[in-house]
């Protein structure tokens, strides 16, 4: 079955087209990376997917649904999630809370101002878990916004799959990393998307090269290949807009 | 033993919501510990908006008149009826008609945060006031609607007609709001507040409509300014349109900022003190309203946090046992603090005679019990001497306050843990 299916996407902000006629398909279970130059629209993209700006035109499903036009959290709730490239948490709250906060609403509490909160063992149990698949079990009492820049960017993938979601999206999750910490963040990435549909954005080549089934490249708004690594790394339209010596 | 530890600050409170009126027997100080019961439940009801889900509202006495106002009406309606509903309920009444109006206005002003809900709601609190003074039956013009409440059912024998008995009505009341409204902060919903404060965005990409949890927020804060309205309308026995104004939602902003938005008992600190002020320093001086404007203008320069967050700092130094370390350096800063202080009430005192009073009431006054005129040039000079003087000598000696703090600090650090 395929979990995403976006077919003519395309988005305007006033005179300027940004997406211009995006079809894609990622099957279920499927690690899909899209890469493109800078301003090729890749964020712009999962803005359109994930609900924070409108479509244009075209169609976006979500296992077989119609996803476009919903807001955020209603795409949240049918089941797709996505993480930012700027870190986006709750930076007040603490990271137990971030995550806490996360998976609230896929267990069905939804506004609830008439049942304590820190009764719930699901809820409990549940952030326990994803805290310790993040690595930062040990920091559940501290600020979020205190965190390291890399925990913050655990914080943020932790945040995203903690309410279950089967599609997830991760817009440049090894952004102003090292490579130390990238591995790292690969290796989680790896294990947290385990039997889910990863769509990523990610500017690493080593990253995409290694983690990806499929490989998608956006250039100017328009998908110009969309194949495996090996033959996304022989394709010459690909290397001549985008992947020049980076591949090798 | 945690069960305890968790319940001790609530047995404390009602133990001291108890014995307050027998600490402070006079009619004044009832009446004032009344209106402070009643304004921790207001400030707490505004702080579920500002504190809570980061919602900076200027019309929240809205929701207090209204409140107010329907309960009011409802006492008279009561007494002309012959109604067997007793005292106590009216609340119920005042809560229902903030939650209605919280919905009403809420719809509407609770789909965008930051400067658009700040803006909608003093529109709406300039709406909702001006029509007040021209929707004369409801909301009885200048002089306002009257009642009398010892004229309704008793309620087991008690008619509510003295004082204290209002008094612990009130309290009641007000123990039951904190409760119910602290439970709220410990609900998913409660919770959500903060991240949509936090990071509305975020929360979308969670589940949760930022907007939605803003409504109910709005709402249930209604409801409590509600309850508050009603229990100023049966303390005293009068509504009238400046409960409803700017003024009034001015008040409230003023007691949550310097009680501290952040904590939850911040509010409750707020209230406390700026009734307490508010009740004496007008006995005091005309320029009370003065002093409350110096008092929110050093608070956000100074302390943005409030008391709470001044006294949440303290927290740590006396766990570590290093509170008495501090104590020498604060002793000796509150020398030129109060110079500073007096200087400054001293010049405000002065300029209030001079350009208020002195017209009719010729020059001489008298601050601190000390008379003086204030045409001459000499109580002037002392009092900007007293003030400057103070001022320079507080900059010097506060780096002792600093270094207390570094040393207190350091040797809590060094303790093992």
């Amino acid at each position: 079955m395929t979990a995403l299916s976006l077919q003519n996407v395309t988005k305007s902000f006033g005179q300027m087209e940004i997406i211009r006629g995006v079809t894609l398909d990622v099957p279920q279970g499927e690690r899909h990376a899209v890469i493109g130059p800078n301003g090729a629209g890749k964020s712009t993209l999962f803005n359109l997917i994930s609900g924070r700006f409108p479509i244009s035109a075209g169609s976006i499903r979500l296992e077989d649904q119609e996803i476009s036009g919903l807001r955020p959290y209603e795409i949240n709730r049918r089941g797709l999630s996505r993480s930012f490239q700027v870190t986006n948490i709750f930076p007040r709250l603490s990271v137990y809370e971030n995550i806490r906060c996360a998976v609230l609403w896929s267990l069905g509490y939804k506004y609830s101002f008439w049942r304590g909160v820190n009764g719930l063992a699901d809820a409990r149990e549940r952030s326990e878990d994803i805290m310790e698949r993040i690595g930062l079990a040990a920091r559940r009492r501290d600020q979020a916004g205190v965190l390291t820049y890399a925990e913050q960017r655990a914080l943020e993938i932790g945040i995203t799959i903690a309410g279950g979601a089967r599609v997830i999206l991760l817009d440049e999750p090894m952004a102003g990393m090292s490579r130390s910490e990238t591995e790292h963040a690969v290796a989680l990435v790896r294990k947290v998307t385990e039997g889910k549909t990863l769509l990523m954005v990610e500017h690493d080549m080593g990253v995409v090269f290694g983690l990806a089934d499929r490989i998608s490249v956006l250039v100017y708004g328009k998908i110009i290949a969309s194949d495996t690594p090996q033959r996304i790394r022989e394709n010459a339209a690909v290397k001549e807009a985008y992947l020049g010596e980076e591949a090798h | 033993m945690n069960v305890l530890g968790k319940l001790a600050p609530w047995i404390l409170f009602a133990i001291l919501l108890a014995v307050a009126p027998f600490i402070f027997t006079s009619g004044t100080s009832r009446t004032m510990l009344s209106i402070m019961a009643l304004s921790i439940i207001f400030a707490l009801s505004y702080n579920m908006l500002l504190g809570q889900t980061g919602l900076l509202s200027f019309g929240h006495a809205v929701y207090y008149g209204l409140g107010g106002f329907v309960a009011i009406h409802a006492m008279n309606a009561v007494i002309r009826n012959k109604y067997a509903i007793p005292l106590p309920v009216i609340p119920l009444v005042g809560g229902a008609a903030g939650l209605f109006f919280g919905i009403v206005f809420g719809s509407v002003s609770t789909r965008r945060a930051g400067t658009v809900f700040s803006m909608i709601s003093l529109g709406l609190g300039e709406l909702v006031a001006s029509s007040a003074l021209i929707l004369r039956t409801f909301f009885g013009g200048e002089e306002g609607i009257t009642t009398n409440r010892s004229r309704l059912a008793p309620f087991f024998g008690y008619k509510f007609g003295p004082q204290i008995e209002v008094y612990y009505l009130i309290a009641c009341w007000c123990f039951v709001c904190i409760l119910l409204m602290y439970a709220i902060t410990r609900t998913p919903f409660g919770r959500m507040c903060n991240a949509v404060r936090e990071n509305p965005e975020r929360a979308e990409f969670v589940g949760y409509s930022a907007r939605m949890v803003r409504f109910i927020a709005f709402s249930l804060s209604g409801l409590f300014a509600g309850i508050a309205g009603s229990l100023a309308a049966l303390n005293f026995e009068i509504m009238n349109t400046q409960s409803i104004g700017a003024v009034q939602s001015g008040l409230v902003l003023l007691m949550t900022f310097v009680g501290g938005a952040a904590s939850f008992i911040g509010p409750i600190i707020g209230a406390v003190l700026i009734t307490y002020l508010q009740v004496t320093l007008s006995d005091v001086t005309g320029a009370w309203q003065l002093y409350f404007g110096l008092l929110f203008i050093v608070m956000v320069m100074y302390s943005p946090g409030g008391i709470a967050v001044w006294l949440a700092l303290h927290e740590p130094i006396y766990r570590g046992g290093q509170l008495g370390r501090l104590m020498p350096a604060y002793a000796i800063n509150a020398i030129p603090l109060i110079v500073m202080i007096a200087g400054g009430i001293l010049l405000i005192e002065l300029a209030d005679w001079a350009l208020v009073k002195a017209e009719t009431e010729g020059p001489e006054t008298s601050v601190f019990h000390i008379p003086m005129n204030s045409n001459s040039f000499v109580p002037w000079i002392v009092a900007i001497v007293l003030f400057v003087g103070g001022a320079l000598a507080l900059k010097r000696t506060w780096p002792l306050v600093q270094d207390a703090w570094g040393a207190a600090l350091a040797r809590i650090r060094e303790q093992p843990a």
